[in-house]
């Protein structure tokens, strides 16, 4: 498929005829049905939806593990918790292409965005499952019954409004792609503002994921509670969201090579270097919290045990060791020690939001909450759903690829 | 210029909105007016392991009956079939009966996470939960410092339960179920003032029968159920290390940070988008001559 003249039918004919034409066109598969992640994603999406079914059907009981003093399990820690802190890569690549104007990273920030988008959409829909009575889903957004001293008010409403931050953010692509000229001028107009919006609700929100577990003082391990685990989660979410972006780049420009000019191409390892650079800063910063914290709580007694070793596993060898590997990455110019730190530090924060969401918590209970392998199956299942779709939108709306020549007009 | 303009009129109206939401944040759970709240004062000396309070329960809510008694070395828990459980502990001063069931805290850390105001501190004291506009989070669960809703988790409309003091009963003016019912007068039922003044006077008159901590009294900030008992409150399998300030307190500071945030980065974004303006242009201009 010949990228670089694609022509955009709407664009040329723009009479709204060929509209639906034009998109049942696009809703067919493009690329090799028999790929390696169809083999394995097919099977486990048509396995999820049964058991979401039968979920929906028997209770949440029926497919989990969770009991009454665990009541929050892999779909919450895991699903939205440590999802939402990896979509952090789109809040700060905005701010530093469209706040600091540095355009080095421009390129990425479509992709970036459109990955946030989505793991929003599907993360808040994961949330869904969770509800024991989705059907009062609206309750916090609309009619007399917000609870607004809670949290979870706040991190409800910010995801809400943060997916249509993002969907103005991406919205120019959508544009381009559909031809719509006039629609594109007045959205890109919005990004501005969508940005700045976008920055504080993830701020906040980011946080509010780590606040939302401050009433639980007693259920989790001292070494993972402190009134500083909203900040925490924020500084946290920073080298979360950027690792994602260096591990989700090294796949894109794989799989999606004929989609990216020889020009964007190029500039990918300084890209990826410029963000090992940040990520090492944000680690530091966070490092160095988590030692005042552990140094102010007197928490040394705490060491000595089982947990004690855990955490210093998660703290030396998924901050500290990642963190070096950033620094002497981008001096030695070595992108593949980059992207390697950019793995550990993924793993750790999987291990760090998992430890205060579910294996620290309650973590003294005679009887621990394991994941069953239905809530394994039910998350990947959200996973691959979120990436078939991300595929299908990269193949088709200038997301990596170059935008076409009128919209570039039209930004002159 | 004018594009600029607009952009900051609407950061400025978000940031308004928020801060009109923000002002109401501690709303909940904070009762300065005079109303005083009902609660119940249970006494371990009195209670002789009965179950009636277990049965009249079960019979008020529509639950099955129990069918285990107390017994020494096991610990029976609420769950989604019971809403009060009374358990033997072999104490220093010989076996006590303790009732258990939800502690109707003065300021409720499941009704401040309630983010649909289901969970809900009523006026006349209990807290109760309100179906129709929970949305099944379980977080009240998470929050709750004393473990006490319970969740249906092998059903399709799925219920948090527990203890609601019998609040329709309060509101027809007659006394909970189990405090009306208990042959023991273990459960006392009236305003907290009074409870705390009975479980001293209790106290004072027979200090050697009664331990002197009123269990209630300060936990998690104060709570609606109060005990009195033969022996300190660790012997009975209470929670011992729950602190005093209310629980609600500890995400106070964060939510009190949100309007604040809210108002101040918008402009502190712009204000660096607009110095780095010219750095743009400049670029722009590299990238033309390319």
């Amino acid at each position: 498929m010949k990228m670089s003249n694609i022509t955009y039918p709407i664009a040329k004919d723009n009479d709204g005829k060929t509209i639906w034409k034009f998109l049942i066109s696009e809703f067919k598969p493009k690329g090799k049905i028999f790929t390696p992640f169809n083999i394995i994603s097919v099977p486990v999406i048509l396995l999820g939806i049964v058991l979401i079914v039968i979920r929906f059907w028997k209770g949440i009981g029926s497919i989990t593990n969770l009991t009454q003093e665990v009541p929050w399990g892999l779909w919450i820690g895991f699903d939205v918790v440590t999802g939402v802190a990896f979509a952090g890569g789109a809040y700060v690549l905005t701010f530093i292409v469209y706040i600091l104007n540095n355009q080095k990273y421009h390129s990425i920030v479509r992709i970036t965005v459109l990955n946030g988008f989505l793991a929003y959409v599907f993360y808040a829909g994961a949330l869904l499952l969770d509800l024991g009575r989705p059907w009062n889903v609206i309750n916090p957004i609309i009619g007399n019954s917000f609870g607004t001293s809670s949290v979870l008010f706040l991190v409800a409403w910010h995801f809400l409004l943060y997916m249509l931050a993002q969907l103005i953010e991406f919205s120019p692509a959508v544009a381009e792609w559909l031809g719509a000229k006039r629609a594109r001028k007045i959205l890109s107009g919005m990004t501005i503002a969508a940005v700045i919006f976008g920055i504080t609700l993830s701020t906040l929100h980011q946080s509010g994921l780590g606040a939302l577990y401050l009433m639980a003082k007693d259920k989790i391990h001292p070494l993972w509670y402190s009134e500083f685990i909203p900040i925490l989660f924020l500084v946290s979410s920073i080298f979360a969201g950027l690792s994602m972006v260096i591990f989700e780049g090294s796949i894109s420009h794989k799989v999606f090579f004929n989609q990216i000019s020889e020009k964007h191409h190029k500039e990918q390892d300084g890209i990826v270097r410029g963000l090992s650079r940040i990520c090492a800063g944000a680690m530091f910063a966070y490092f160095a919290l988590q030692v005042l914290i552990f140094i102010h709580q007197k928490r040394w007694d705490l060491l000595g045990t089982p947990m004690g070793y855990w955490y210093l596993l998660e703290m030396i060898g998924f901050v500290l060791v990642p963190m070096l590997m950033f620094v002497s990455g981008y001096r030695s110019k070595s992108i593949n020690m980059i992207k390697t730190a950019a793995i550990l530090t993924m793993v750790g924060v999987i291990l760090n939001r998992l430890n205060v969401t579910v294996i620290g918590f309650k973590w003294e209970e005679a009887i621990r909450y394991v994941p069953s392998w239905m809530e394994v199956v039910v998350t990947l299942t959200v996973i691959f759903t979120e990436i078939w779709i991300f595929r299908w939108v990269v193949r088709r709306m200038p997301v990596l690829r170059d935008a076409p020549l009128w919209a570039k007009n039209q930004d002159k | 210029m004018g594009l600029d303009r607009r952009v900051f009129m609407k950061t400025l109206g978000l940031a308004g909105t928020t801060l009109a939401l923000g002002k109401s944040l501690t709303a909940a759970g904070k009762g300065k007016d005079s109303t005083e709240f009902y609660g119940i004062l249970y006494d371990s000396t009195r209670c002789v392991g009965c179950q009636t309070c277990e049965n009249t329960c079960a019979e008020n809510h529509s639950l099955p009956a129990p069918t285990d008694s107390p017994e020494a070395g096991v610990i029976r828990k609420t769950d989604e079939n019971r809403r009060t459980v009374v358990n033997l502990f072999k104490t220093t001063k010989g076996d006590v009966f303790v009732k258990n069931q939800c502690m109707h805290c003065n300021e409720p850390a499941c009704a401040a996470a309630c983010l649909t105001q289901a969970m809900y501190k009523t006026k006349e004291g209990p807290v109760i939960w309100r179906g129709n506009k929970c949305m099944g989070c379980r977080y009240c669960m998470v929050s709750c410092p004393f473990d006490v809703p319970k969740f249906e988790f092998h059903s399709a409309n799925p219920k948090i339960t527990k203890c609601d003091m019998c609040y329709d009963r309060i509101q027809e003016g007659k006394k909970p179920a189990c405090a009306e019912n208990c042959p023991a007068e273990a459960i006392m039922f009236g305003t907290r003032r009074e409870l705390i003044h009975e479980a001293r006077k209790r106290i004072g008159e027979q200090p050697d029968v009664y331990s002197d901590i009123i269990y209630g009294e300060h936990e998690a900030g104060g709570t609606g159920e109060v005990y009195v008992a033969q022996v300190p409150p660790i012997e009975l399998g209470f929670k011992t290390n729950l602190q005093n300030e209310s629980y609600p307190a500890l995400s106070k500071g964060f939510l009190y940070a949100v309007p604040s945030v809210f108002v101040l980065l918008p402009v502190l974004l712009l204000g660096i988008h607009e110095t780095t303006r010219t750095n743009k242009n400049n670029q722009n201009e590299g990238d033309e001559n390319e």
